[in-house]
């Protein structure tokens, strides 16, 4: 069957799909998205979680079939997407960035440099997990930054149980979870700093 | 496979009736981990996901009528006054992420033991409307699960949405798992306090074939609550009617040993759950009769 | 066309000082946030194919018969291959034992044993194919345990056994056996006040990684083939696939795709053989890639054990002898079985000085999921024993499980049960120490003025107690591991250096196989580059295998030996630049021939810091590169008979305090705190350091409270292998982890650095289940524990 959906603010349409394909393998192996993961297909693991009409979703379980027409944001799209929303004229963050927190500035030892965020524009939540060492093999990484970013959109000053329970559909299994919450109470901390500036 | 998607709950309906073998997938939390596992490959594929009518509830006045594709995060968000029994069961499904999706018309559809919606549907009092080209139903919850993992929905038929009691007392959902987030249940128990019909209901999943009431554990309450008149002097319950309630409930289960939990921790993690909700509703009963009786 | 997805290099820091001993941030970490990493998994190729493995549905069966016909005819498949199509007449492979099949043979061994490989141009159309492939199985008695393999009349698992341990094992259902004997225990235990003993179960536990087995073979026009694969040892699989195709080993051209995580779990092979394989049969790229399902058959697990223990203590606290037997279950295949009781074995004591000891580890052949490497194989076993038998001494002795630790904790210069001296810090009773100084958590931190917070209570978000039943407690555990590979491995990397000028700036080029498996490699290696070249451009390279073996990412090895490798080649670097800059310029500045010259800044100086010249002056057009193999000091195998032997290389050591909820009703775990205080000798990457102790710890809290894989006694059949039934800590089930980092230079090191993967996934274990003990009061003999085991109703 064939499939038409917007992916990334980009109308896509992907032919000949079998109709138990799910929406993750249309992005995957058919639109050349590869970012979302597959790392357990059970719903399970969350690393597969992209925005469908903006609501935070396993891909791995919306058949691709369910996805006719619908708007899907997935980790390659998301510093466009924080930048849309936070306005064309308030530009996205930057590599670099201060933070408020001290133990953000602790991190912040490390280079400022291409392949750590400078001038190349990222979502503010993508930024905060390379300064806070939140990534390591990386596959859970995008399905994290696609559920702390839509839970920072609505809850911009989380306390650390809040972060826990909104993330609790999100395994890692290589940081332990500690520098992810560093992560998220980075990005947060950036975030309210920018807005009290 | 085909994949169907009706676009109005008449070519739904109609659809069923030319299939019958078809599988409904709303959330696809369920189906699509059989299909993706290869544990199942049903000839027909029919998406629910564009009847918008399904995803909408209307809170009646003495009932909430819940489309059975309302995402439970809604129901958390939305329902819980009405509905509080079951909006702390939807707060135990799986994942931010899955409850999203997943809606009490899936939980049924299933009809594992282990669906978390069950023990709140039973608690509250439910009907499950049920509808085919024949014509509409409405199967009390008790009459809906026939055995592991089936239900009496006739082969061309469509849940379209759940009748549920609005809570008039406090309710509660407990859930034993061993994660503290993200997990199926090793047993779940479900407490309703109807005051104004004076009963007691219960719910237990995933310790038994099917979801149950604990019927017994119901009836030993209703009777001591009234015989003692705790509804009226609002009293503490006394500890061995509690516990002989808990032991009731833990006698109900038909529990047994999977990779889950064993049968005996089940029967025992049941009546501890049953005694903890019920001394949380009736303190949440008797704080309640006290601030009504202060405004009076 | 190429495959989409290859890795190129990574680049970082034209302005990044980033030497070692800063946080400097991962090279890959924009890559990996955007979504442009590419994983084994994402590799895409124009026309490639699918690959399918049909595996058993029963442990141990005869295969009568295997009929293809029905798959092959299936329309879009192009292959279908049995152990009867393989190419040569090799046709089994392992890490150390070649006795696993890389398909069948008439006989599988354990459930989820690959049988049968399908090409086809959709997954979908490769698994229905798989499906119609018709096996005829005969079912053979099972192998299960240490009673049924040894039995007089066992089926053996593996007949005709020619390994190197087949001689000295006492039963050929044992794979290897070492025996450690030193003092004498009997006499000893004549001398203690106390005498404790124990039997402990340490469950089968999954690595876990998120990334599922995955790969892309490309057929190369040469005949060859190209493999795009995620994995912790790039020429240990070559070693073992090139044979099988019948290539020789330049002709299978290996490239590291991103690793989704590893652990162990990668060190043998899983769908490698079967992509090459498809592939050259088709002429067709061929990706393979396991669904999660599929994935807890496609990889060694942590061998599950069964240890007893005798310890003995005089009155004042001083352990008089250690008598233990560890028996690990291997499975069906030898995998990392050897080196697995290799470790349980000499670190069976633990970190602790004891004289008199009787020793004896074994892995059995059985018809369970093989077992082999999971991060600190065989010491986190023997940690889970020996620390819940020194709490029980202490007890006994009425003393304070610390100071009981305390007063018995190695130090340098302690002999180890080998024989071999710790020969550099081992500073065990200061980790103790510093870990319990830390500030304890508040009680009762769920309480608010709005009631309960159930998140920060036993059974979280599922509202089982708001309040009720819980009572805190408290454990401690420390725990020591080994570093490299020991026992007289020939334990090496090779790093190939260049360093030239480009476009007016010095720019370094490291090219090494070591596999980047998220644990920060590439960033510490090109921060040891930047230090020794004072070039702040450093290049990694793919991982491939153009260059020369770096090793497995295991055993905590990497920034040991390829940190090592890196370094070395980098001062031999610099030698060739000084000289060169000696004959070019040494006319100019007495300082060349007089002092001691370091580069920096991109600029070559005195070691006063006088400027003598720019790098790019110095190597103008000239390229200066340098590939070198580095090892680090030998080690030497154990005695079978005895166990003495200088074995290992370095030990690691790390001490945990855990603080927990129990829900004593309901028997629901919640860790409140898990504190580390781990010895590191030197941290090259502080930020990096401290992630891999969290990561370390967490998986320890897992195999404490929830992750086990059940195997059926009856029919030895996986029961739960999915995310649903196996259970990894949620980032609800984790609690707060604080580090304190110990920096106490091991001489004999790089930079005095010790490996720190491993040793913080020892004592995690058994602090959490101390805690548990003394919140409850039971005995809790095994791991995981469940709520059952809590509340009597196991």
């Amino acid at each position: 069957m064939r499939v038409n959906l917007t992916v990334n603010g980009r109308p896509q349409q992907a032919d000949d799909v079998w109709e138990g394909e799910s929406l993750l393998y249309v992005l995957r192996e058919r639109m050349g998205l590869p970012g979302s993961k597959n790392a357990c297909e059970q719903g399970e693991c969350g690393s597969c979680t992209v925005r469908l009409d903006g609501v935070p979703v396993c891909s791995c379980l919306v058949a691709a079939g369910q996805a006719e027409g619908r708007e899907v944001v997935t980790v390659e799209g998301l510093a466009e997407f924080a930048r849309r929303r936070a306005g064309d004229t308030a530009s996205g963050v930057r590599g670099g960035a201060d933070a408020s927190l001290d133990a953000a500035r602790r991190w912040q030892a490390g280079g400022t440099d291409s392949q750590t965020g400078e001038n190349i524009e990222l979502a503010p939540v993508q930024q905060a997990f390379i300064d806070a060492g939140a990534v390591q093999c990386g596959f859970c990484t995008p399905g994290l930054l696609v559920a702390a970013d839509e839970m920072l959109e609505h809850n911009p000053d989380p306390t650390d149980e809040d972060i826990r329970e909104a993330l609790s559909g999100n395994l890692c299994r290589c940081t332990g979870y500690e520098k992810i919450m560093d992560a998220v109470r980075l990005a947060a901390a950036r975030r309210s700093e920018g807005a009290t500036t | 496979m085909d994949f169907l998607r009706p676009a109005s709950w008449e070519e739904a309906l109609a659809a069923k009736a030319e299939h019958p073998t078809a599988v409904p997938i709303a959330g696809g939390t369920d189906v699509m981990v059989e299909i993706n596992f290869d544990h199942r490959r049903p000839d027909v594929l029919m998406d629910l996901g564009r009847i918008g009518d399904l995803t909408e509830w209307e809170v009646g006045e003495d009932s909430v009528r819940l489309g059975a594709s309302v995402p439970y995060t809604r129901i958390m968000e939305n329902l819980r006054t009405e509905l509080p029994g079951l909006a702390l069961a939807s707060h135990t499904v799986a994942s931010p992420q899955i409850r999203n999706r997943g809606g009490v018309g899936g939980n049924l559809g299933t009809a594992s033991p282990a669906g978390d919606a069950h023990p709140a549907l039973l608690a509250a009092g439910a009907e499950v409307e049920a509808e085919s080209v024949r014509g509409t139903r409405r199967i009390p919850i008790d009459a809906f699960y026939t055995g592991v993992k089936r239900n009496s929905l006739e082969p061309d038929e469509l849940i379209r949405a759940v009748h549920i009691r609005k809570a008039e007392g406090p309710q509660q959902f407990s859930k034993v798992g061993t994660r503290n987030a993200m997990v199926i249940a090793v047993c779940a128990f479900g407490l309703a306090l109807h005051p104004g019909s004076r009963t007691v209901r219960t719910g237990i999943g995933s310790a038994a074939p099917t979801p149950i009431r604990a019927t017994a554990a119901e009836e030993f309450l209703n009777a001591a609550l009234e015989d003692g008149g705790f509804w009226e002097n609002g009293k503490i319950v006394t500890p061995s009617a509690v516990k002989r309630f808990a032991d009731l409930c833990s006698a109900a289960c038909n529990p047994i040993d999977d990779v889950r939990g064993t049968a005996d921790y089940r029967r025992h993690a049941v009546g501890v759950m049953a005694r903890r909700t019920l001394t949380w509703t009736w303190e949440s009963y008797r704080g309640a009769r006290r601030t009504t009786e202060g405004a009076a | 066309m190429t495959a989409i997805g290859a890795p190129t290099g990574l680049t970082q820091g034209s302005r990044t000082k980033g030497g070692i001993g800063e946080s400097t941030l991962r090279p890959d970490g924009v890559l990996k946030v955007t979504g442009e990493f590419a994983y084994a998994s994402d590799m895409w190729h124009e026309d490639m194919l699918w690959g399918q493995i049909l595996r058993s549905t029963v442990a141990h069966a005869e295969i009568v018969s295997i009929d293809t016909g029905e798959a092959l005819a299936t329309p879009g498949v192009y292959a279908v291959m049995t152990y009867d199509d393989l190419p040569t007449d090799v046709r089994h492979y392992g890490l150390e034992i070649r006795d696993t099949p890389v398909l069948a043979h008439g006989r599988v061994r354990h459930h989820g044993e690959p049988v049968a490989i399908v090409a086809a141009d959709h997954p979908e159309t490769a698994r229905r194919a798989a499906a119609r492939i018709k096996v005829e199985y005969r079912e053979l008695p099972l192998v299960t345990d240490e009673a049924t393999a040894t039995a007089p009349d066992a089926v053996l698992v593996h007949e005709n056994r020619s390994d190197h341990h087949s001689g000295h094992v006492p039963h050929p259902n044992i794979v290897h056996r070492q025996p450690i004997v030193r003092g004498d225990a009997d006499a000893a235990a004549g001398r203690a006040d106390v005498i404790v003993e124990g039997d402990y179960y340490f469950g089968m536990q999954d690595q876990a990684f998120l990334g599922p087995e995955s790969g892309l073979a490309v057929p190369g026009e040469d005949g060859g083939v190209d493999l795009y694969i995620a994995t912790q040892w790039l020429h240990s699989d070559l070693r073992q696939i090139a044979p099988v195709l019948g290539l020789p080993e330049d002709k299978v051209r290996m490239t590291l795709s991103g690793v989704g995580g590893a652990f162990g779990g990668r060190e043998d092979l899983s769908m490698q053989i079967h992509a090459c394989l498809l592939a050259l049969r088709t002429g067709k790229p061929v990706k393979i890639v396991y669904n999660r399902f599929e994935s807890f058959f496609g990889h060694v697990h942590r061998h599950p054990a069964r240890l007893h223990y005798e310890h003995g203590a005089t009155r004042d606290g001083r352990l008089t002898h250690v008598r233990c037997r560890i028996v690990l279950d291997g499975g069906a295949y030898a995998s990392a079985s050897p080196a697995v009781v290799g470790n349980a074995a000499s670190l069976s004591v633990g970190p602790y000085v004891c004289e008199d000891v009787d020793i004896e580890a074994l892995a059995l052949y059985s018809n369970n999921p093989p077992c082999g490497a999971m991060r600190g194989f065989g010491a986190v076993q023997a940690c889970f024993a020996y620390e819940a038998q020194m709490d029980k001494v202490a007890a006994e002795l009425g003393l304070d499980p610390v100071e009981f630790r305390r007063i018995n904790a190695m130090e340098q210069g302690t002999l180890m049960p080998t024989g071999q001296p710790v020969d550099s810090p081992a500073p065990v009773a200061e980790l103790l120490r510093r870990v319990k100084a830390m500030p304890m958590p508040p009680e009762r931190q769920w309480e608010s003025s709005e009631g309960a917070d159930v998140r920060q209570l036993p059974g979280g978000l599922s509202n089982t107690t708001h309040g009720e039943g819980v009572v805190r407690g408290v454990g401690y555990a420390v725990g020591i591991k080994n570093v490299g590979f020991s026992e007289g491995f020939d334990d090496y990397s090779t790093a190939r250096v260049r360093l030239e000028a480009v476009g007016g700036r010095p720019v370094v080029t490291v090219h090494t196989a070591m596999a980047e498996v998220g644990q920060g490699g590439v960033t510490v290696h090109a921060q040891i580059a930047r230090t020794e070249l004072g070039v702040a451009e450093v290049t990694i390279r793919p991982a491939d295998t153009r260059v020369g073996s770096a090793g497995s990412t295991s055993a905590s090895r990497q920034t040991y030996v390829t940190g090592g490798a890196i370094k070395n080649a980098c001062e031999l670097v610099r030698e060739r630049v000084l000289e060169t800059g000696r004959r070019k310029l040494g006319s100019h500045h007495p300082a060349w021939a007089t002092a001691e010259l370091l580069l920096e800044g991109g600029k070559v100086v005195t070691d006063g810091g006088e400027v003598l010249a720019d790098l790019v002056d110095v190597l103008e057009d000239e390229v200066v590169e340098v590939e070198e193999e580095w090892r680090h000091r030998p080690t030497e195998p154990f005695d079978p008979r005895t166990g003495q032997g200088d074995g290992h290389v370095q030990y690691s050591f790390a001490a945990h305090r855990a603080v927990v909820e129990v829900d004593t009703e309901l028997g629901l775990v919640k860790v409140i705190e898990l504190a580390c205080a781990q010895d590191v000798g030197k941290a090259l990457n502080p930020l990096s350091v401290i992630g891999q102790i969290q990561g370390g710890t967490v998986q320890g809290l897992g195999i404490a409270v929830m992750e086990e894989i059940v195997v059926d006694p009856v029919t030895a059949k996986v029961r739960n292998p999915s995310f649903t039934d196996y259970l990894l800590p949620t980032i609800l089930d984790t609690p707060a982890l604080p580090v304190d980092v110990l920096e106490l230079a091991d001489d004999h090191a790089p930079y005095g650095l010790r490996g720190v993967g491993e040793a913080p996934t020892l004592s995690s274990t058994p602090a959490v289940l101390a805690a548990i003990r003394d919140a409850t009061g039971l005995a809790l003999d095994r791991t995981p524990v469940r709520p059952e085991h809590l509340t009597g109703t196991a």
